[in-house]
């Protein structure tokens, strides 16, 4: 039977979510991935080539993990029999496999130096930190409710609290002036903005070591914040992603050893996400953690999961891992190292070149200034000088605009998604390139 | 002074605090029985046998050769670590070519290369449960509504619901008709759904059905598609069970529809597909969305960010399902198995006079077991469910978690055991029906020596130790097709 189309029908309507531009991939953040992806530098094949330095990637200790593989394959695959296959393919249970949970808590605790506990009890398992994210701002605000969010801030996180929760995002400006510290200042200001929109706010969610900053969060100001979120009686979501990346140790204080240091009073109000995909360079498993202190949002974070479950094949690679101790000791302090060299050398080679960089300590990634360049301290002057760097010097770096950064000029740029000699490639570019456009001021000026 | 966190209740989301999660729902009771004394053929044979999980696993043998045959589908051996570096890395929301080039390879194999899919429409998802969140997000509002027929699977109660704030509308099936869905039952939900001023998006559809284990015939998806085509609603049909049709060549996808009627608007054409049901890879996540709609495709590609398929599994099964000799052996021999299975319960409860709704599809079967209630309500099945839980110790489903119109339907669920738990179940099953009938005929005794209505009592006693079909106007009678031998 034929069906008949009797008039032309408008077109079939999609919900306003599918509509809405809140998915943000029109954003310049991803304009320069486009530029990369035509034109990919390669060592060999294509020298020329855009070098991608907009990808907060961890690539300098893969071979650890490989290592690892090679000497642990039966544990890392399906256990001594193949028949553990079959235990693992039905293995659906949202709480997650004991075991991967268990290695997840001893993981993150290692990664602080034991300086706080975690219950594996309370580790809810999501396919990576976007849907961490997300779920958490489902169970923590109604569409309309605010989150105060301090800039700049990861790109992703106006898609991941924003799109489909219908939830905002007022952020609380940190400055240059005072090295983007996030002061009680800029938490009340940003509050009470909030408020006169006539948005409720429903806590505040910070990334620390902070991601575009490559810096973490001092006690000091950890503590205010704290104090902040208490006092109106508000949530405090701790994005730890990059705890693992951290050059030196003991400078990282994560939110859970204050709670620990104020023996878990009042700490219903805190909320952790953890991932693996910065700290061990596993994006691709998609392994993320929501952390809870409040057993109400852990059990509803769980029952929420179910929609953003980890493949039970990578949970029991990974549950093997991680359990290893010796392992895991032994990568977190090497990761830690490379990290750290990485940042070195960049660092110097902008330096060389006349760019000054903000004092970081963790990270992929560090937060260029390149303001005393701007032809005007503008949005507008930022984006002239990203499109120059990306077409001229052909480097994809990330400018803070897409940050929300309210200072002008500075931008992020990735240092450990590639090798050293691509790295060196990429500061030669810049230093000759900042060499000719100090001789053509010169010249101009003359 | 620190104002405490007293009152969480106000400090959460609402749908954080309300009961969307759905797991108030019966259906979860006895699961939580079952949990509590799980049946083990050594260590706890009384215990209670799970039959309320919809699981396959049936051929894990195949794929288990398949893997020690193919050592580098997994990056964890030797010959497959060349891989991990590449496939831990990307994260590209595309998926790996390979592994949406078989799926697509795989989907078409399922449906007897009848139709062929494109692997750039290949979206991923959290499992199928995450596919239909994300369809529902991409295509209504808060407040808007899917139509569903009755009776449907539990789940899409949250799955559709409960984050998306987007509303269900009942499309009433019944048991005379054998639960087929009727333009007058769609078009009846269409106009409640309109009464109550509700805006009505699009019909979802399960083929083959959970919980009937039936599959869709040609001229009702012809049906399906002129309704939804006239109304300018969207079709999402969830074809999660294709590869447990036993017969399988009489299985007819949407895909094969819409290739039959090039006048459809394909803009409204969505497919939701798994591996857990018919791969039996619950555990591994792999929720496919496939649309016809570009758009569609587009944004749920962006959405698939919340609920991506670990490249670890992408990589494997990018292998294993591209295998086409694999494939085709897996799919048949897996058809075949479920037949057997399939058979020895139809042939177990027939000796018994139980009935259900004659089916070749799915992992369960929809069994009568009306005559079971004292009385003809919902009630009386939680009372007679309860007694199948506890005293039989058989977790099944009630049809009335499945929102059923009629009490005295539930789901029974075959392949998640050996065959000596099927012969378990079964005999329990048998122990109770024939202690049930010694006590019915016991009392019909006693009444006929108190009230002398011994033709009626004798022919109503004849009619329940012979399950042969039943007159039409008998009180007992039932429209399910006698189960075959």
């Amino acid at each position: 039977m034929a069906i008949k189309i009797v008039k032309a029908q408008p077109p079939v309507e999609l919900s306003k979510i599918a509509v809405s531009e809140t998915h943000g991939e029109n954003s310049p953040y991803f304009a320069g991935w486009k530029a990369y992806d035509e034109n990919p530098y390669h060592e060999k094949h294509n020298p020329h080539g855009v070098i991608q330095m907009g990808l907060a990637e961890n690539q300098v200790s893969f071979d650890l993990l490989e290592e690892y593989l090679a000497s642990n394959q039966e544990a890392a695959s399906w256990g001594k029999k193949v028949s553990g296959f079959r235990e693992n393919a039905l293995f659906q249970d949202y709480h997650g496999l004991l075991t991967f949970r268990k290695a997840m808590a001893s993981f993150m605790e290692q990664v602080r130096g034991g300086k706080a506990k975690f219950d594996p009890e309370r580790v809810v398992l999501t396919a990576g930190a976007t849907a961490a994210n997300e779920l958490l701002t489902f169970i923590l605000a109604n569409p309309g409710d605010a989150l105060l969010v301090p800039t700049p801030y990861y790109p992703g996180f106006d898609r991941d609290l924003r799109w489909r929760t219908g939830v905002e995002i007022v952020p609380i400006h940190c400055e240059s002036s005072n090295k983007f510290q996030i002061t009680p200042e800029a938490l009340e200001s940003a509050y009470d903005h909030a408020r006169s929109m006539n948005m409720k706010v429903r806590g505040v969610l910070i990334t620390n070591p902070s991601n575009p900053l490559g810096a973490t969060i001092q006690r000091k100001f950890l503590e205010q914040i704290l104090d902040f979120v208490t006092r109106k009686n508000i949530h405090l979501v701790s994005d730890e992603i990059y705890s693992g990346s951290v050059f030196h140790s003991d400078e990282f204080v994560s939110i859970a050893e204050i709670l620990e240091s104020r023996n878990y009073q009042d700490s219903e109000r805190c909320h952790i996400v953890y991932s693996l995909s910065k700290d061990l360079g596993l994006p691709g498993f998609r392994v993320g953690t929501v952390y809870s202190y409040n057993n109400q949002v852990v059990t509803t974070a769980r029952r929420m999961s179910s929609f953003t479950l980890i493949s039970s094949q990578t949970q029991f690679l990974l549950a093997s891992m991680l359990s290893d101790k010796d392992f895991t000791e032994k990568y977190i302090k090497i990761n830690r190292e490379r990290l750290r060299k990485r940042y070195e050398m960049i660092v110097n080679g902008l330096k060389k070149a006349g760019i000054e960089c903000l004092k970081g300590n963790a990270g992929l990634f560090c937060w260029m200034n390149l303001s005393p360049y701007l032809k005007e301290a503008t949005r507008e002057g930022e984006l002239e000088i990203w499109k120059t760097i990306m077409e001229e010097v052909k480097l994809n770096i990330s400018p803070g605009s897409s940050c929300r950064c309210s200072d002008a000029g500075w931008f992020r740029v990735c240092f450990a998604n590639m090798s050293e000699e691509t790295l060196e490639v990429a500061l030669t570019r810049l230093y000759e390139f900042m060499d000719r456009w100090r001789r053509d001021r010169h010249v101009l000026s003359m | 002074m620190e104002v405490a966190m007293k009152n969480t209740q106000n400090i959460l989301s609402k749908i954080a605090t309300n009961d969307g999660h759905g797991e108030n729902s019966p259906y979860f009771d006895g699961w939580k029985a079952y949990d509590s004394n799980p049946f083990h053929s050594q260590h706890n044979p009384t215990g209670v046998i799970q039959m309320g999980l919809a699981e396959n696993m049936l051929c894990f043998d195949l794929i288990e050769e398949w893997i020690q045959a193919n050592p580098a589908a997994s990056i964890c051996t030797q010959q497959g670590a060349a891989d991990f570096r590449e496939t831990a890395i990307f994260q590209d929301y595309h998926g790996l070519p390979e592994f949406r080039a078989a799926i697509a390879n795989f989907m078409s194999q399922v449906r007897g290369n009848r139709v062929a899919f494109d692997p750039d429409r290949i979206v991923m998802s959290g499992g199928a449960t995450g596919a239909h969140e994300t369809l529902a997000f991409c295509l209504a509002d808060p407040g808007e509504a899917f139509l569903v027929p009755t009776p449907y699977y539990p789940g899409f109660d949250r799955d559709l619901r409960w984050r998306t704030g987007v509303k269900l509308v009942p499309v009433v099936c019944e048991s005379s008709n054998n639960f087929k869905i009727t333009m007058e039952a769609l078009e009846t939900a269409y106009e409640n759904a309109k009464l109550a001023n509700i805006k009505v998006k699009g019909l979802l559809i399960t083929n083959p059905s959970n919980p009937l284990g039936t599959f869709l015939d040609r001229e009702t998806l012809k049906n399906l598609v002129t309704f939804i085509t006239e109304k300018n609603i969207h079709l999402i049909s969830d074809e999660i069970y294709a590869g447990t049709v036993t017969t399988g060549d009489e299985f007819v996808s949407i895909a094969e529809i819409i290739k039959e009627e090039p006048k459809c608007n394909l803009d409204l054409i969505h497919i939701v597909y798994s591996l857990s049901k018919d791969m039996g890879f619950p555990g591994f996540r792999v929720g496919i969305v496939y649309s016809y709609n570009n758009t569609v495709v587009n944004i749920a590609r962006k959405m698939s960010s919340f609920g991506l398929v670990s490249t670890q599994t992408q990589h494997m099964l990018g292998s294993m399902l591209s295998d086409n000799k694999f494939v085709d052996n897996f799919i048949s021999e897996s058809r075949t198995r479920l037949a057997h299975r399939h058979d020895m319960f139809t042939r177990g409860l027939a000796q018994v006079g139980i009935g259900s709704l004659e089916s070749n599809a799915g992992l369960f079967f929809w069994m009568d077991l009306r005559r079971f209630l004292k009385e003809p309500t919902f009630e009386s099945e939680m009372t007679f469910w309860r007694t199948i839980i506890y005293d039989i110790k058989l977790n099944v489903s009630p049809g009335s978690s499945f929102h059923c119109s009629e009490p005295g339907w539930f789901r029974v669920c075959f392949a998640n055991m050996d065959d000596e738990t099927t012969m378990t179940a079964l005999r329990r099953i048998k122990r109770f029906v024939l202690k049930n009938k010694m006590l019915e005929i016991k009392t019909m005794r006693q009444c006929w020596q108190n009230n002398q209505h011994l033709r009626l009592s004798s022919r109503r006693l004849d009619e329940m130790l012979t399950p042969h079909r039943m007159s039409p106007h008998s009180p007992l009678a039932s429209p399910l097709v006698r189960a075959h031998n």
